[in-house]
């Protein structure tokens, strides 16, 4: 398959007083077709940035970016105008035009492109239909919810029926209800238009809810890229375990030696695992942290365990996990 | 003591100066307040294009003139004025002769006022109406000014009534209106009672002109309810 947009060594510098910001560098990026594409990073590492530069509202130092085989930094400021109607973008503050109602907010993008005024408010009513606020059409977004701006917002973006959905945290300002129901919203939209959607967030849960593919970015680079699944269960650049193992950790209370990471794939946590460890070695496992979940149908996860004291005992558990191919590694200073 | 004759024809002749120079005036402040916020450029001039510079030098000189004719005192440039409104209207005195200088005063202060105005505008939503494709001037059009509307009226209220204090001023010039009431009865005369006659229909107007302004920016600002 083609990819619909593709992004080649791609670098970003912001040059300033106080010095240069390098932003992004050398970024390689393929996102394909109907892809629920996720970029997680911490503050500052880029992600606005990578963005913005997707639909040429930061215009890239080096490096292309081609949107269904167009190279952008080919065209004219008319024919990326034209261009950035097949990419919707929805921002974390909404982004509403404020004297407008809601009806109007979706008309917003169909005046640009010159639709018929009475063409355009059908259309925006359909759209305000799909995302469930028919009854706020005359609604000013002063006496919306977050959420149902969001929504406005997100009929807005596919008003001009793009191909892509850009999204910079788009949930960041909502509450957990309302962040399950917006990216319900997403993934239907997904499903039901095709629509390749990117999203942008620094919490892994978004992820976890609705993306395919993720790429981790830190520090201005893509440090790991894979499926979704892979990369929680086994995560393998610095700030990918960071990312799915750091909060929590910090949530157990005591120090101690001798732990050990299990990781399940999706296979492997329909097993008892740890009773058929304690069975078949007879040796007593101390559960220091447990977390399974279900990730497109598969359950993965991890469980830190703390082994016995005693040596031959400790070799004993290890050498069966690795006789059952259940990967594991050992975790230094688990605090 | 009330002269109606008197007085009506000073309001009305005030009301002419101050609401037909405020018309022209913004005829002049509103695109050139617009043309300050659009040739804006980034301080960071490393990635500069020709357009920039341009946008940049555009920028520069009007903001420059608008500064001059802000810093020059009202009284002054009405004198300064006075051969090239003759130029223009024919006369240098009477109410429509005023309305030359009264322009020119006012147009840069309005610019600055539109220009704040609009610098209020988030600059998210700009960001949003460029990722669909909203042209500058589309930008400027359906974003810019709709969303700026009713700190623009609030603008115009406050530009309306000092517009009004500065009629008064072209009363020394025979420009007519009650400041010219006041100047000649009151000032010259010695007559106390019109002078504070003048002074309280002066109020009186300020007070309408402004709540006129206020009323309209809030019936026409749909953030708050
Ligand atoms: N216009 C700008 N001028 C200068 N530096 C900038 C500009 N925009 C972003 N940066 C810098 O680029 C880096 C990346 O910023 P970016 O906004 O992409 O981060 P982010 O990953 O989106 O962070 P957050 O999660 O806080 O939104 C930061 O160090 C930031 O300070
Ligand atoms: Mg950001």
């Amino acid at each position: 398959m083609k990819p619909i947009i593709q992004i080649n060594n791609l670098g970003k510098t912001f040059v300033s007083k106080s010095g240069d910001v390098k932003a992004l560098d050398c970024i390689n990026l393929e996102i394909f077709p109907g892809e629920i594409f996720g970029i997680i990073g911490l503050s500052g590492a880029g992600k606005s940035t990578l963005v913005r530069c997707i639909n040429f509202l930061e215009r890239p130092t080096s490096g292309t970016v081609q949107i269904d085989g167009l190279d952008l930094g080919s065209l004219s400021s008319n024919e990326l105008n034209i261009a950035r109607r097949n990419m919707g973008m929805i921002f974390q503050q909404f982004n509403l035009l404020m004297q407008r109602t809601a009806l109007d907010n979706v008309c917003f993008p169909l005046e640009l492109s010159g639709v018929s005024k009475r063409k355009a408010r059908e259309r925006a009513k359909e759209l305000l239909e799909i995302v469930g606020l028919n009854d706020k059409l005359k609604a000013y977004p002063s006496q919306l919810s977050g959420g149902q701006k969001q929504r406005v917002a997100i009929a807005r973006a596919l008003a001009t029926k793009p191909n892509i959905l850009l999204c910079d945290e788009a949930t960041s300002a909502l509450d957990p209800t309302t962040t399950t129901a917006t990216l319900d919203l997403l993934k239907k939209l997904n499903q039901e238009m095709r629509l390749t959607i990117i999203i942008i967030t620094h919490e892994m849960s978004v992820v976890e809810k609705v993306c395919n593919r993720v790429a981790i970015i830190d520090d201005s680079n893509i440090c790991e890229m894979g499926s979704v699944n892979d990369i929680f269960a086994n995560p393998k650049s610095e700030a990918a375990k960071r990312l799915v193992f750091h909060k929590k950790e910090h949530d157990i209370p005591f120090t101690s030696k001798n732990c050990y990471r299990i990781i399940f794939d999706g296979r492997s946590s329909f097993e008892p695992v740890i009773a058929n460890v304690v069975l078949e070695c007879k040796a007593p496992i101390n559960i220091m942290y447990a977390d399974t979940r279900n990730i497109d149908g598969n359950a993965v996860g991890q469980m830190v365990i703390q082994l016995p004291d005693e040596e031959l005992a400790a070799k004993r558990i290890l050498h069966y996990l690795n006789n059952k191919k259940i990967p594991f590694e050992e975790v230094k200073n688990f605090v | 003591m009330f002269d109606f004759e008197l007085f009506g024809w000073g309001i009305l002749e005030s009301l002419y100066m101050t609401l037909g120079s405020t018309a022209i005036a913004y005829l002049i402040g509103l695109p050139l307040g617009i043309l300050l916020i659009v040739t804006e450029q980034p301080r960071d001039t490393a990635n500069y294009t020709t357009k920039n510079w341009i946008f940049r030098i555009i920028h520069v000189v009007l903001g420059f003139i608008t500064n001059v004719l802000r810093s020059i005192p009202f009284v002054i440039l009405l004198v300064f004025m006075i051969p090239i409104t003759r130029g223009i209207v024919g006369t240098a005195t009477g109410s429509t002769a005023a309305i030359v200088p009264l322009v020119v005063g006012a147009a840069p202060y309005i610019a600055r006022l539109v220009e704040s105005s609009i610098k209020e505008v988030d600059k998210g939503v700009i960001e949003a109406a460029r990722s669909m494709g909203a042209s500058t001037g589309q930008i400027i059009w359906k974003v810019l000014l709709p969303e700026a509307k009713p700190s623009l009226l609030i603008g115009s209220a406050i530009a309306v009534t000092t517009i009004f204090g500065y009629t008064a001023m072209a009363g020394f010039v025979g420009g007519g209106g009650l400041g010219d009431i006041g100047i000649r009865y009151g000032f010259h005369r010695y007559q106390t009672d019109i002078m504070i006659v003048t002074l309280i229909l002066s109020i009186i107007i300020v007070q309408i002109l402004q709540e006129v302004g206020m009323r309209l920016a809030k019936i026409n600002d749909k953030r708050i309810n």
